[in-house]
């Protein structure tokens, strides 16, 4: 038996070992806690409509998730946020509250490096990506808006 | 098997004093009881965690030349090691002493290398009081091999919780403890794991390599140690150690441990266990060499892994090259 089989053999072993996350509880716990950071949003943004009647719309949209936004980045700073992500999984990081986080986070954490080298440059270290496809993707949804537009 | 892999130390180079310094979630853990400084928090009287870490080693160093009872005169030599990159941790640590400083990297084997090379070192006769020194820091290696601290990211089941903590010891032939009597240095195995966070997996086929190179160069078999003790495998690799060695004819029975899983209570919630160079350095330090003095082990075979990897490979798709290397001690 050669190195290569060998270690195909050896990963198949592993990963037949290896301790599974019980795919249920962690999607029920997802599905509640992300539901529950939607239902907050939208309670903001009632409230808001509510107290302001002259408010647009869209205003009243952009204060919500500036609320949220502001919300999950205090709560990371208290280090709550990453005991809810820990539990919640997918529920916290797929709203904006973990996009606040995920920039909040290496903020602090590279404070120590200081200003410039530390939080400016590694801040984006996780949210980089989901701003570039973020970018990306709304350049291509744009292109094809206008080719559409020119007929 | 390489010939050369295994040496028997004629002197039997003892092991006159021990120290060691945990973080708070350590000294809560199994061994909490056995250590011999437990700090307060995870900054230890510092601005950044990298300088805690620092200290933890430069505490160490101190706390166990006392422990030796011993002068920083006396100290011929000091060998270390870290996980952080370029060593930083021992470096500067070393700074604050006045002697020849040897910079050691193992990974989580880092303590049985700085033991194997004093030892050799001792037992040749070229240097008298060798210090041992090996730790490591949770938030700093969180850092370096993962992600912040407070980002709300899910850890899978396999992975472990790095140590707080570093461990020291004194290898002499004056003076009293327990001896060093032979050492296997391990060769790099690579059974092509890539998962980061499963290093038992990964490192568990170097245990097995260095284990069945040190039987057969030493002519022992499990039956003869007290205590077969890994390194950090964790709960996931020291099962797959046990099949491994099953596969080969060797069986690990109840005289068969793993530090890393040991370390932390089931409450803690550090998945499969402790990781990371403070590790063993800690545990043996503390508990092993205790029991050992006590007289509960009498002969112990401690071959602590290490995973070779870094960030870099990590990213460009390479899997998990691994080290093992194993220290034979023995009441004297």
């Amino acid at each position: 038996m050669d190195d290569k089989q060998r270690n195909e053999a050896y990963n198949k072993y592993v990963s037949a070992k290896i301790p599974k996350t019980k795919a249920w509880p962690s999607l029920f716990n997802s599905f509640w806690v992300g539901g529950l950071i939607c239902v907050i949003g939208q309670g903001i943004n009632d409230l808001l409509l509510l107290a302001f009647p002259n408010l647009s719309m869209q205003t009243a949209w952009t204060l919500t998730l500036i609320t949220l936004i502001f919300l999950a980045s205090f709560l990371t700073g208290l280090g709550v946020y990453d005991q809810i992500g820990k539990f919640a999984g997918g529920g916290s990081i797929v709203p904006i509250t973990g996009f606040s986080n995920s920039i909040t986070s290496p903020s602090i954490e590279f404070k120590s490096e200081g200003i410039i080298y530390g939080i400016c440059v590694k801040m984006f270290t996780i949210a980089g990506p989901v701003i570039v496809f973020g970018v990306v993707s709304s350049m291509v949804v744009g292109f094809i808006y206008w080719i559409i537009s020119l007929f | 098997m390489h010939k050369n892999q295994t040496f028997k130390l004629k002197r039997k180079p003892k092991i006159i004093g021990s120290y060691t310094i945990v973080g708070p979630k350590e000294g809560k853990g199994n061994f909490g009881p056995y250590f011999d400084y437990v700090m307060k928090n995870d900054y230890f009287g510092e601005k950044t965690f990298e300088k805690a870490e620092r200290k933890m080693i430069e505490s160490a160093v101190t706390g166990v030349i006392q422990n030796a009872k011993l002068q920083t005169k006396d100290i011929d030599m000091m060998i270390a090691g870290d996980l952080l990159n370029q060593i930083i941790s021992s470096s500067y640590a070393a700074r604050a002493f006045k002697f020849p400083f040897l910079g050691v990297y193992g990974a989580c084997s880092t303590m049985a290398e700085s033991y194997a090379v004093a030892s050799v070192l001792v037992d040749g006769g070229y240097f008298e009081n060798v210090v041992c020194c090996t730790g490591s820091h949770f938030s700093t290696a969180e850092r370096q091999y993962r992600f912040p601290l407070e980002l709300g990211n899910q850890r899978p089941p396999t992975s472990q919780w790095t140590v707080t903590g570093a461990g020291a010891s004194v290898i002499s032939l004056n003076g009293d403890g327990p001896c060093i009597t032979s050492v296997t240095f391990g060769k790099v195995v690579d059974f092509g794991v890539n998962d980061v966070n499963n290093m038992g997996a990964a490192m568990a086929p170097a245990a097995r390599d260095t284990l069945l190179a040190h039987f057969l160069n030493t002519k022992t078999s499990p039956n003869d140690y007290d205590l077969i003790i890994t390194g950090d495998l964790g709960k996931l690799g020291s099962e797959i150690l046990i099949d491994l060695m099953e596969e080969e004819g060797v069986t690990l029975g109840v005289n068969y441990g793993d530090c890393g899983q040991m370390y932390y209570k089931r409450e803690q919630k550090t998945l499969c266990g402790a990781s990371g160079a403070g590790c063993c350095a800690t545990a043996f330090n503390s508990y092993i060499i205790k029991k050992i003095k006590e007289g509960q082990y009498k002969k112990v075979l401690f071959l602590p892994t290490g995973a070779l990897l870094s960030s870099i490979s990590t990213q460009q798709g390479d899997t998990i090259p691994c080290v093992c290397h194993a220290i034979v001690i023995e009441k004297e």
